[in-house]
C-alpha cells in the first residue's frame, strides 16, 4: 500500500515537471516577443539575454504607428474579417437548411458537388481563380478577398451536419401551423444552431484574420493590404528593426487572443466534433 | 360523375405539381446565394485548373493544347523536383512527430490535474496565433547570430556548436519542421482529447485486475480504441503538410520572399511559376501533381473509414 502511494507521488511529480517544461516551450516565444518589443535593437542579441529589461522602451509601441500605416492595415483586416464572417454564416446556414430539411430535385447531386470540392485544396485552383478575378477587374480589390472566402463549401457542409441532428418533425409542425420555410429557418433553425454558428464564426474569423497567401496574391497597393501582409512587408523592409517588429507582432496578436479566450469553449468543441465525425 | 372525379383528380394533381414546383423554387432560393458564388468562383476555376495544365495559356493570348508538355517540363525542372522532395521530407518528419507529441499531450492533459484548462489553452494558442507574428519571433529566437536564444541553448546547455538554422541549407528544413510541430500540435491534441472521451473506462479496471501497468494499459487498452482518431489525425495532418506554404515563406524566404532550392515546397513552386514567371500551364501541371497526391490520401481515408464502419 505504501509503495503504491509513493508511486503515485512520483507520477505526480513527473506530470507536473512535464507540464512546466511544456508551458515553458509553448510560452517562451511569446514572452520573448513581449520582452524584445520593449528593447532597443542593439540589446536584442546581447549575451546574457535580459528577459525583463530595467528600462522598457515603450516608445516602440508609439513609433510603429508612424513607421507603417498600421491603423490602415488593421482597419482593412477588421473590415474584411467582419464581412467575410457575416456572409459566410448567412449563405452557408441558408444553403445548409435546404440541403438538410427541404426535398427537391438534384439535391444529392448538388450536395455531392460541395463535398467533392472540400477535398480539392484551394492551392490547386488559386491560379485560374486569380486569372478569372483579374478579368472581372477584381485584382487588387477587397471584393476579391471577400468573394474568395465567403462561399466556402466547408461552411455549408458543417452547418448541414448540425441541422441533420435537429428532428424534421420540428419543421413539419411549423409547416402545418402555416409557417413559411423562411420563417422556419429564421425563427426555429437559426436560434437552435447557435453552437454550430459560433464554431463557424471562430473558424472563419481566425482563418480570415490570419490568411496570408490570398491577400499576397491579390492585394498589391499598400493602402489595401491586410495586417498580416503589411506586417510581413515591414519585416522584409526593416529586417533589423527588431524592437519595432516585435511591437507590431504583439499588437497583431491581441485581437486574436481576445476572440480566442472569449470563445475558446466553442472553438475546442468545434475542433473536437470535426475530429470525431471525420 | 366519373368525369367530375377525374376533373377533381387532375385539379389535385395540378395543384400538387404546382406546390412541388413552388417548393423546389423555395429550396433553390435558399441555396442560390451560396451556390452561385461557389459555382462561379470555386467550381469554375477547378475545371479550369484541369484544362490549363494541358495548355500553354498565359492568361491573355489564345489557348493552345500542348498535351503533356507542361508535365515533361516540370519533371525536368530542378526546382520542381526539389519542391517535391522537400515537401515529402517535410511530411515524413512532421506527421509522426506531431502525432506522437499530440497524443502524449492529450494523455497528459486528460488527467485530473490542477490548471488543466490553462495548460490546454497554452498548447492550443500558437495554432490560432497569426503566423507572421510567431514566425517573426522564431526567426529571432533561431537567428544564426551567436547571441540568439536557440544558439545560447545549444552552446551553453547542450555544449554543441552554434547553428545557422534557417540560414543554412542543411538545417533549414529542420527549423521549419520544428516550428510546424510547435505551432500545430495543439490542434491535433484537441482532436485526441475528444477521442479519449470515447474510450471505454471499464476496460481499464479489467486491465488493472489483470495486473497491467500504466504503460501496458496505454498500449493494449487506450491505443487500440483511439485507432479511428489516429487514422483521422494522420490523414488531415498529411494533407495539411502537402499544402504547406506560408511557414516556408516566412522562415526561409529571403527579404525578397524568394525561397531557394533547399527549402522550396510544392505550393511555393506553383505560386512562383504562376505569379512571378507567369507560366500558368507549368503552375497548373504542378497543381495537378498536388491534387493527385491529396486525392490519393483522401481515397485511403474513405477506404479506411468504410472498413472501420464494417468492423
Amino acid at each position: 500500500m505504501k509503495s503504491k502511494s509513493k508511486n503515485r507521488t512520483a507520477a505526480q511529480v513527473i506530470t507536473y515537471a512535464l507540464l512546466i517544461l511544456l508551458a515553458v516551450i509553448m510560452l517562451v516565444p511569446f514572452v520573448w516577443m513581449i520582452s524584445a518589443s520593449l528593447k532597443q535593437n542593439k540589446d536584442i542579441f546581447v549575451i546574457p539575454y535580459e528577459w525583463f529589461t530595467s528600462s522598457p522602451r515603450w516608445q516602440n509601441y508609439v513609433d510603429i504607428w508612424k513607421k507603417i500605416p498600421l491603423a490602415t492595415f488593421t482597419l482593412n483586416t477588421v473590415k474584411l474579417t467582419l464581412i467575410v464572417t457575416f456572409l459566410q454564416i448567412l449563405t452557408s446556414s441558408f444553403a445548409a437548411y435546404a440541403f438538410s430539411k427541404l426535398h427537391f430535385k438534384g439535391r444529392n447531386t448538388l450536395f455531392l458537388c460541395y463535398v467533392a470540392t472540400i477535398a480539392v485544396p484551394w492551392q490547386v485552383y488559386m491560379v485560374p481563380q486569380f486569372i478569372f478575378m483579374r478579368r472581372l477587374g477584381l485584382a487588387d480589390t477587397h471584393l476579391a478577398i471577400i468573394i474568395l472566402q465567403a462561399f466556402s463549401a466547408f461552411g455549408v457542409f458543417m452547418m448541414r451536419q448540425f441541422y441533420q441532428g435537429i428532428p424534421d418533425s420540428l419543421c413539419e409542425a411549423a409547416r402545418i401551423d402555416g409557417m413559411s420555410e423562411y420563417g422556419i429557418y429564421l425563427k426555429i433553425m437559426l436560434p437552435l444552431s447557435k453552437p454550430a454558428i459560433s464554431t463557424l464564426i471562430i473558424f472563419t474569423f481566425v482563418n480570415t484574420w490570419n490568411d496570408f497567401l490570398g491577400p499576397l496574391i491579390y492585394l498589391t497597393s499598400e493602402k489595401k493590404k491586410t495586417l498580416q501582409l503589411g506586417l510581413k512587408m515591414f519585416i522584409s523592409q526593416y529586417s533589423a528593426e527588431y524592437g519595432l517588429i516585435m511591437a507590431a507582432s504583439v499588437l497583431s496578436l491581441i485581437p486574436v487572443l481576445i476572440v480566442f479566450l472569449s470563445l475558446q469553449k466553442y472553438f475546442v468543441e468545434g475542433v473536437a466534433s470535426s475530429g470525431v465525425k471525420g | 360523375m366519373s368525369q367530375q372525379v377525374q376533373a377533381a383528380e387532375s385539379a389535385a394533381l395540378l395543384s400538387r405539381k404546382k406546390r412541388d414546383r413552388r417548393r423546389t423554387l423555395v429550396a433553390y432560393s435558399f441555396i442560390a446565394p451560396n451556390f452561385i458564388g461557389f459555382a462561379v468562383f470555386t467550381l469554375g476555376p477547378i475545371v479550369m485548373a484541369f484544362i490549363m495544365a494541358f495548355t500553354d495559356w498565359d492568361g491573355n493570348n489564345a489557348m493552345n493544347f500542348i498535351g503533356l508538355a507542361n508535365f515533361r517540363d516540370i519533371f525536368s525542372d530542378d526546382r520542381f523536383l526539389s519542391a517535391l522532395k522537400n515537401t515529402l521530407v517535410y511530411s515524413v518528419f512532421t506527421v509522426p512527430f506531431t502525432l506522437i507529441i499530440a497524443l502524449g499531450l492529450a494523455m497528459l492533459l486528460n488527467r485530473p490535474i490542477r490548471g488543466r484548462n490553462f495548460f490546454r489553452t497554452v498548447v492550443f494558442f500558437p495554432y490560432v496565433a497569426s503566423l507572421v507574428a510567431v514566425a517573426a519571433v522564431w526567426n529571432m529566437i533561431f537567428s544564426p547570430a551567436k547571441g540568439s536564444i536557440a544558439n545560447q541553448f545549444l552552446v551553453n546547455i547542450l555544449h554543441m556548436e552554434a547553428s545557422k538554422w534557417a540560414a543554412a541549407p542543411s538545417t533549414v528544413m529542420l527549423t521549419i519542421i520544428m516550428f510546424s510541430i510547435w505551432k500545430n500540435m495543439g490542434y491535433y491534441m484537441v482532436i485526441y482529447l475528444a477521442g479519449l472521451q470515447g474510450v471505454n473506462t471499464e476496460l481499464y479496471e479489467a486491465a488493472s485486475l489483470d495486473g497491467a501497468g500504466a504503460w501496458q494499459k496505454f498500449l493494449h487498452v487506450t491505443l487500440p480504441q483511439l485507432r479511428p482518431t489516429t487514422f483521422f489525425v494522420t490523414i488531415i495532418l498529411t494533407i495539411n503538410c502537402f499544402k504547406v506554404y506560408d511557414i516556408v515563406y516566412m522562415l526561409a524566404g529571403g527579404s525578397n520572399g524568394v525561397v531557394n532550392k533547399s527549402a522550396i515546397v510544392l505550393v511555393y513552386y506553383i505560386y512562383e511559376e504562376a505569379f512571378r514567371n507567369w507560366k500558368l500551364g507549368k503552375a497548373s501541371a504542378a497543381s495537378m501533381v498536388l491534387f493527385l497526391i491529396v486525392l490519393a490520401i483522401t481515397l485511403i481515408q474513405f477506404r479506411g473509414q468504410s472498413r472501420s464502419e464494417n468492423e
